[in-house]
């Protein structure tokens, strides 16, 4: 934020216009190193029907969500001097600037003829003294049933916070998770779904079989995971919306750590037979399954590149498990240290690097690292350069991104017997969070956006 | 009953021996047997005998299996080899099956807590899969013997410490089926 740039234009101008240059606009930069939270204020929706709790509890929502990436600070309504907002009238935007307040939300709920709710927004450059455009349009008006009204919610959020900061949204999505309950030498492991939030908790699988490291496909209505099924644990395709199971590829061995391809269309595993362990590539159309590596070493963990070209992996094949990269069609590769090879060694910190997880951007990959008796989540260049440990732990394992990006998820056990918990952290490393869960929790997937 | 009290005293032996060694071993049971005849002859009273049934494991079982014989082998931190102690518990479980020649078993690799879950499944599986070869090496049938990985899903000690984690990183065989009930 540039305060005081801003506030010297608005100076300026203010008796003029309320038309300012569009750079002159509030803008949150997420990567800024001296960071201070943009201060917003949302006050609660305009209503329009019966149900002011449901209008409060909208309001409520977006205000936590926006809260939660650690780049916004939510004015206290009690600092609010206008009263009497109205989605169609311009704010008196004095009374805002003059409780330090950046952008102001006002909205209005609605509760339509045939039983559906509406959501109306408008997003205020208080500063600039105009109304922020999104998609081009000064506002947006989101309808849906009532027992959807959290989607509404995390759409406003994700309007805001894409307005505002650049990035792309990531609230109105889900994760996925291994729910853990019972005591340690009898872990009771169950898949389990909830909104990125932490809202609408539930078991996808009733906890006889161990289930374990889900992952959503690309579409967001499919997930592939492990399961003890049968006593034999081998990777598995679960629908969310027909709760159908279905067992994936024939393998002789044990298969394990599965993984969407960019493109949905087939799944990254790993086969384990006779003490090695190799990745492969199933499509899932046809069934067939590609042999990727051929290595008496350990190979496992695959996660594809966003182009679908690579895919960074686990190999002890040095000595200790530390990530590599190879091209996905199996040609030679040219490594960072200038030789070809057909892959690529990217970490060489001391400890061993192990679940790597390519980005969405391309540009990083996230990794569990331990260390000196310690673990930590850090992201590192696919060059192999600017490795950054963003969290330390007792125990941190098992990162994967938001759809845009910008936060990792992962588990920790915060002390030695202390149950996994989900936790959050932002790609700068700030604002490290602990995810609610009803249940203690391992191996969060984020969903992409869902559509 | 005979081949089971040598394989008790030769168990015996064994864990005494293995107690030096740096790496845990389950507490050996008190297998000795309790079948007391008293036989002294006494000239002046008559002759008191008492006989007590033997409550050791029956010979084949799976009590004798896991008491006499060693279910659990040891591995080093991150480690997948097998030691003398480990070849040891390996070639008493290969002479039993060669005496229940009926019995299968299921070869387990089990990892402590500390390393990442799917790393573990692949090295739980390296040590189950050296298990089996090792008992191939020995003469048992590898149909016999299946192998599966629990990674760091099956812990026998629930402390964080690293007697627990020692003890977590083991292969189990399991026998099941063919044994004597």
């Amino acid at each position: 934020m540039k305060r005081i740039l801003m506030a010297l234009v608005t100076a300026f101008l203010f008796a003029t216009s309320f038309a300012l240059p569009s750079a002159a606009q509030l803008q949150v930069r997420v990567t800024d190193g001296n960071f201070t939270p943009t201060p917003l204020a949302i006050p609660d929706f305009q209503i329009s029907g019966a149900n002011a709790e449901l209008a409060k509890q909208i309001s409520d929502v977006v205000r936590a969500d926006l809260t939660s990436t650690g780049l916004f600070e939510m004015q206290n309504p009690a600092s609010f001097i206008q009263k009497d907002l109205s989605l169609d009238v311009q704010p008196r935007f004095a009374d805002w600037k003059i409780i330090n307040t950046d952008g102001l939300v006002v909205g209005q709920y609605e509760e339509l003829p045939d039983g559906k709710i509406a959501v109306s927004f408008r997003l205020w450059d208080v500063y600039a003294g105009e109304v922020m455009r999104i998609n081009g349009q000064p506002g947006r008006r989101l309808t849906t049933t009532p027992d959807n009204w959290r989607r509404i919610a995390h759409k406003i959020a994700d309007s805001i916070y894409t307005r505002l900061t650049g990035e792309d949204p990531y609230f109105d999505t889900r994760i996925v998770y291994i729910a853990e309950t019972g005591p340690k030498l009898e872990r009771v492991k169950r898949l389990a779904i909830m909104d990125s939030d932490g809202a609408n908790q539930q078991y996808l699988t009733p906890g006889r079989n161990t289930v374990l490291t889900p992952r959503f496909s690309p579409s967001a209505q499919e997930i592939t995971y492990m399961s003890y099924e049968g006593g034999k644990p081998r990777i598995y395709l679960f629908n969310i919306e027909t709760g159908r199971q279905e067992l994936l590829g024939n393998f002789p061995g044990m298969t394990f750590a599965p993984r969407f391809s960019r493109d949905g269309q087939s799944v990254l595993l790993t086969q384990a037979q006779r003490g090695n362990s190799d990745i492969y590539i199933m499509n899932l159309r046809t069934r067939e399954s590609r042999r990727l590596t051929d290595h008496p070493a350990i190979d496992t963990s695959p996660s594809m590149s966003p182009d679908g070209d690579a895919i960074v992996f686990t190999s002890d094949r040095g000595g200790s498990p530390q990530l590599y990269i190879m091209n996905t069609d199996g040609s030679p590769r040219t490594c960072p240290s200038g030789g070809r090879d057909a892959a690529c060694r990217i970490t060489f910190g001391k400890g061993n690097y192990s679940t790597p997880v390519w980005s969405p951007r391309g540009d990083l990959v996230a990794f569990t690292k331990q260390s000196g008796g310690k673990f930590y989540i850090g992201v590192i260049g696919v060059d192999g350069k600017g490795e950054r440990l963003l969290t330390e732990a007792y125990l941190d394992e098992g990162p994967d991104w938001s759809p845009n990006g910008r936060v990792i998820v992962y588990f920790r056990e915060s002390r030695p017997g202390a149950g996994p918990q989900l936790w959050s952290v932002d790609l700068s490393g700030r604002n490290e969070q602990r995810m609610q869960t009803q249940t203690d929790a391992s191996d969060p997937a984020w969903s992409p956006l869902l559509q | 009953m005979q081949t089971s009290l040598k394989l008790t005293v030769a168990a015996a032996v064994l864990l005494s021996l293995g107690a030096c060694a740096s790496k845990p071993k389950p507490v050996a049971e008190d297998t000795t047997p309790v079948e007391v005849v008293d036989t002294t002859p006494t000239p002046t009273a008559p002759v008191e005998e008492t006989v007590v049934a033997p409550t050791g494991p029956l010979a084949g079982s799976l009590d004798d299996f896991r008491v006499n014989v060693g279910e659990r082998v040891y591995y080093d931190l991150d480690g997948y080899r097998l030691d003398s102690d480990d070849q040891e518990i390996l070639k008493r479980q290969a002479a039993w099956l060669a005496s229940y020649p009926q019995v299968r078993i299921l070869v387990a690799g089990n990892c402590d807590e500390r390393g990442t879950r799917e790393y573990n499944l692949a090295l739980g599986e390296r040590r189950a899969s050296i298990v089996k070869d090792y008992l191939v090496s020995l003469g048992v049938d590898s149909s016999r013997i299946d192998t599966i990985s629990y990674g760091k899903e099956r812990p026998i000690a629930a402390g964080s410490d690293e007697q627990s984690w020692a003890l977590n990183r083991n292969g189990f065989t399991q026998i099941v089926s063919g044994s004597t009930s």
